[in-house]
């Protein structure tokens, strides 16, 4: 009897065990595959912007892109430059993309889609934004390159500077949804378009975009890069498949941002016409997976725009607008946050 | 159970293996990256503490920031590693006879009977799946903690603000740009279209 009952729950466990991990693959291998058709999607998207056509030589409309993209970089050879070290020279783009994947674990897909539905979801997602950093720097370092190292200078400075602007940004959502649970905070947004925090905290929706830029180095704040300064930046050694894990780490960061931005100023996988009188009744009043991932794309297309519109900041702007215009707005705008829940302006879940 | 025992044992081999390290490699970019790690094992363990709030908190500012600052001193620094290890023999007995002492006054507190030990702390009751760390602490900080919690901001703030004043340095004469005055320049400030009479080529 009591041996029985232990199989039955060592083969639970067991169960929770693969459960999990089906979980981590369904959500890994697909934001892979997503990744591989933004860089597609990028180039058509420039391309039409620039009034160009892009890549449509691969494949039918050039679809087959991003593979032959994928396996030219595999197939190239990964160049060890002298004097650099080595274990950290290929430990650096791990360290890069693995907190960029880490962090979709807390992301609630809808009401119950989501991995680990933790209480401090958003502090989580604070702690491993932050940390892609350290793959930057310590590439930048271990190249053994000035210009690798100027870029890991400019990467580490700009991260701390716009990490306080974005945290900020995300203190107004707290003090509105009253929670750092990323499932609670989309169920506190519920009520329609004009219930989403996007309006009672505008400026901090726009401050955390711009921030999100800078934090997945991307233009117009790609100075981590900046390839006509200093050639490519922190991973101007880099090379073959080595390169391509850098590149797969930014995307996987730009998609990360735009499902967070997503979550936290537009109802996440709410429904915009939500308690409209004619739509809200029909199936597309209903919040759903569907809605989430139109948004991130959305903000997605977003930091594909900017690119192409914005010519690159120069290095000391970056570091004024970030200290002197980002963080006295969003220190303004968090009391503003407060008031707004004190005096019922904002009322949770309205 | 026995999971989270070799999950605690593990991630305290890793924490004191690279505390250890921070002090014994030669390389200082080595010591700052054993000490982040160091940093990321102590925020596991208070994990398993189910204090999920301050073991965030501590990734958040001592790894993701604290640290990269750290980083990005230790590299800038040219390290010349010879003098450092210079006087190594001659400092030695001193660093032993500080090192003992302080290990003594870890064992006098640790292994006196009656204050430490597994029979002086029973075992917590695990909390209910809906208890929030975050928002105890919350509520402690804000209600009963209220005035020492605000005189640590104003001590923060006033460090800031030193921090500040001790290495603000106005040089006289030094040429600066003002962003806001560039940003607002207009074409007429600087192009000045002038009319004149079309020429002739030389030698025509």
């Amino acid at each position: 009897m009591f041996e029985m009952i232990e199989a039955v729950f060592t083969w639970i466990q067991s169960q929770y065990l693969i459960w999990t991990l089906l979980k981590i693959v369904l959500i890994v291998l697909p934001l892979i595959t997503v990744v591989a058709f933004y860089t597609f999607f990028e180039r058509k998207v420039i391309g039409s912007m620039q009034i160009r056509v892009g890549p449509n030589r691969v494949g039918p409309l050039g679809l087959i892109q991003p593979f032959a993209d994928v396996f030219k970089l595999l197939l190239k050879e990964i160049i060890l430059p002298t004097n650099a070290n080595r274990f950290l020279f290929v430990i650096a783009p791990v360290i890069a993309l693995a907190p960029a994947f880490a962090a979709w674990a807390v992301v609630p897909f809808n009401d119950f889609l989501v991995l680990a539905d933790v209480d401090a979801g958003l502090l989580y997602v604070l702690a491993l934004t932050s940390l892609g950093v350290y793959g930057i720097i310590i590439a930048g370092w271990a190249s053994n390159s000035k210009y690798a190292f100027l870029g890991a200078m400019r990467a580490a400075a700009q991260a701390v500077s716009y990490e306080i602007a974005m945290g900020f940004a995300l203190v107004g959502v707290l003090i509105l949804a009253g929670t750092m649970n990323l499932r609670e905070i989309v169920l506190a947004q519920q009520g329609g378009i004009l219930d989403w925090y996007w309006l009672p905290l505008f400026p901090m929706f726009v401050i955390y975009m711009i921030s999100g830029l800078a934090e997945t180095n991307r233009a117009p704040f790609d100075m981590a890069e900046g390839e006509s300064e200093i050639v490519a930046g922190f991973h101007v050694e880099y090379s073959g498949a080595a390169f391509a894990v850098f590149f797969l780490a930014e995307y996987a960061n730009m998609i990360l941002i735009s499902g967070l931005t997503a979550i936290m100023f537009a109802g996440g996988w709410l429904s915009p016409f939500e308690g409209m009188p004619v739509l809200g009744d029909t199936f597309l009043g209903e919040g759903s997976i569907i809605w989430f991932l139109a948004k991130t794309v959305v903000f997605m297309f977003m930091f594909l725009w900017y690119r192409a519109t914005f010519p690159r900041y120069r290095y000391d702007q970056i570091m004024r607008l970030g200290w002197t215009v980002l963080i006295p707005i969003t220190l303004v705008w968090t009391m503003l946050a407060a008031l707004m829940t004190v005096l019922g302006i904002v009322v949770k879940g309205s | 159970m026995i999971v989270q025992e070799l999950i605690f044992y593990f991630f305290s081999l890793v924490m004191v293996l690279a505390a250890v390290a921070v002090v014994t490699v030669r390389n200082p970019i080595y010591a700052v990256l054993y000490l982040v790690l160091a940093f990321f094992s102590a925020a596991a363990i208070w994990m398993l503490l189910e204090a999920e709030f301050l073991a965030i908190i501590l990734v958040v500012v001592y790894v993701g920031a604290v640290m990269v600052l750290f980083l990005f001193v230790v590299m800038m620094l040219d390290i010349n590693l010879v003098p450092l290890k210079e006087g190594f023999i001659r400092y030695l007995p001193v660093a032993a006879l500080v090192a003992i002492a302080m290990a003594v006054e870890m064992l006098m507190v640790v292994w006196s009977r009656g204050r430490f030990g597994v029979d002086m702390f029973p075992v917590p009751a695990p909390n209910s799946a809906d208890y929030s760390n975050t928002r105890e602490l919350g509520e402690l900080l804000y209600t009963n903690y209220l005035l020492p919690f605000e005189v640590a901001g104003v001590v923060l703030l006033v460090a800031i603000i030193a921090a500040v004043a001790l290495t603000l340095r106005t040089r006289p004469g030094i040429k600066t740009q003002n962003p806001s005055e560039q940003v607002r320049t207009r074409r007429d400030e600087s192009v000045r279209l002038v009319k004149m009479k079309s020429e002739k080529p030389r030698g025509a």
